[in-house]
């Protein structure tokens, strides 16, 4: 790790104003952060740490709920409120990352992580995203993991976050706040396609930070899930995981919000699965058949190909589980 | 002659402080009188904090980038925290803070300070050891050990956040904890057994 300066702020704007130096990280739970400055991937000047911010709330109300950027994934999985009115949050967490880590984590870093593509993270490899410019070793290479959805010509690395995937199924929004003042972004426009600018994953201007997680209210006939399909039982991170929320009517599904993860450049809504999904019968063959056109406009490449019918058979599961 | 009653422990530790930096004619004085065991080097960035571990406050000088790992390891001779994969997913560096099970290795050191740090050292209560101590030895919860205080210092914050209701709970709120050695279900007959007795079995 190379060396840096640590400031903590007392307030919002003094953190805000301290990240407008040159080479400046904010850091928060740092689970992320550190193992990318162990690893030379990311060598800021300057952290700092807006830990003593008071952007660690839950609140909850007629309108929907407000999750500060710093409540730490343990604390929001454990939330009694989250739980009862978005089960599939809580889901989503407690399948990510271990205790340890979900005790230090926060949910503004969650959304930012980086990617798990091998090659990004060793300095040795050349990759489009950590060096625009030096090419992608993975499209030819080691891409078992890596997406069949969104990629371009410059990069095929996948989106790692659990949380992301649940809040996008929500319709989530996120509060950033930056010099210029607040604004709010739905989830699905704050993640970029990596098109020929993969060092560029999000809306987030420089200097701006996520001070909080925006979820609607939460209907009455709402029933959610989510399934994670990994390479080993728990601490690991998705091969293909989809998040639904369905509102049901009776024995039809009214409506349904489907995002898959693992298998996307970004946390991936699937449009054409919940137009298939709307007004069908709550049936296993009408699910299956949704279910089925999950794999339009993936590019598998030779490895990966396995995370069609992979994604097809999670999103059957959590769709099966939720209006069960 | 004193030298030759050098203990392991000892003689790893001044081995370790010249790996951090300066050599020395005669690693066995330095045995035999820890006081004189040179520090890791004074760098001009080194900020002077104070941690409190195991309840008592220390001041100990680091470099902003020195984790709590390297801390307790290099800086206060805490040795029974220990380094595996230093990037969080090994879980042999597992320590409590303030009543939390954290990833020492992924913690700056600077921003423990004002907080309450827990090792494995500071679990027993002299001369009793902590029950979870106590049942992974009884249970043979370990071959090699290396991963042990971690295991321990998890098992033990498990137990009180009232996840060891099955193995299955168990064994998926103990999987930031890799034992090599497989010894996991030793260390799964060895939680249920401390849970049992801590009275926390639901």
């Amino acid at each position: 790790m190379e060396a840096f300066t640590i400031a903590a702020p007392r307030d919002l704007d003094a953190a805000l104003a301290a990240a407008q130096q040159g080479d400046a990280k904010f850091i928060a739970g740092g689970t992320d952060l550190m193992q990318l400055m162990k690893d030379f991937v990311e060598r800021p000047k300057r952290l700092v740490d807006i830990d003593g911010l008071p952007l660690d709330g839950v609140t909850i109300g007629a309108d929907g709920a407000r999750i500060g950027a710093l409540v730490r994934m343990a604390d929001l999985a454990d939330h009694a409120e989250i739980r009862r009115q978005y089960p599939v949050v809580a889901e989503a967490l407690l399948a990510s990352a271990s205790p340890q880590v979900r005790n230090m984590a926060t949910i503004g870093g969650n959304l930012l992580q980086r990617t798990r593509c091998g090659y990004f993270r060793d300095v040795g490899s050349p990759c489009n995203k950590r060096e625009p410019g030096t090419g992608c070793p993975a499209i030819r290479g080691d891409h078992r993991r890596l997406a069949i959805l969104g990629g371009s010509d410059y990069c095929i690395a996948t989106n790692p976050s659990d949380l992301a995937v649940a809040l996008l199924a929500l319709d989530a929004s996120v509060e950033l706040r930056g010099p210029g003042g607040t604004r709010v972004v739905p989830l699905n426009d704050f993640y970029l396609l990596p098109g020929d600018t993969p060092q560029r994953e999000t809306v987030l201007a420089p200097g701006e930070l996520i001070t909080a997680v925006l979820l609607p209210s939460a209907g009455a006939d709402r029933r959610s899930h989510y399934v994670k399909l990994r390479d080993r039982a728990s601490f690991e991170f998705a091969l293909v995981s989809a998040a639904i929320v369905v509102d049901r009517a009776g024995d039809r599904i009214r409506n349904a919000r489907v995002a898959v993860g693992g298998v996307g450049t970004k946390p991936w809504r699937l449009p054409q699965v919940e137009a298939a999904l709307s007004g069908a019968p709550a049936t296993r063959e009408a699910i299956a058949e949704a279910a089925a056109r999950a794999g339009d406009g993936a590019h598998p490449l030779p490895e990966n190909g396995f995370k069609i019918p992979l994604m097809q058979r999670a999103l059957t599961r959590a769709l099966l589980t939720a209006i069960a | 002659m004193a030298e030759l009653e050098v203990t392991r422990r000892r003689f790893l530790g001044a081995s370790a402080a010249t790996a951090g930096g300066v050599v020395a004619a005669n690693r066995l004085a330095w045995a035999a009188d820890p006081a004189a065991q040179p520090g890791p080097v004074r760098t001009p960035d080194m900020i002077d904090i104070v941690l409190e571990v195991n309840g008592r406050r220390q001041a100990v000088t680091v470099e902003p980038r020195t984790n709590l790992l390297d801390a307790l390891r290099e800086h206060l001779s805490l040795t029974g925290t220990k380094k595996g994969c230093d990037r969080g997913s090994c879980g042999a560096c597992t320590v409590h803070i303030d009543g939390r099970r954290v990833n020492s290795c992924l913690t700056l050191a600077a921003r423990c300070e004002g907080k309450a740090i827990t090792t494995i050292e500071g679990l027993a209560r002299d001369p009793e050891l902590h029950p979870v101590q106590a049942a992974f030895i009884a249970h043979d919860g370990f071959q090699c050990g290396y991963c042990t205080p971690g295991q321990i210092m998890s098992a033990v914050a498990l137990i009180e956040e009232g996840r060891a209701v099955s193995d299955d709970a168990i064994r998926e709120w103990m999987s930031g904890n890799l034992c090599r050695c497989g010894a996991y279900p030793n260390i799964v007959a060895a939680i249920k057994d401390a849970t049992r007795n801590s009275g926390q079995e639901s």
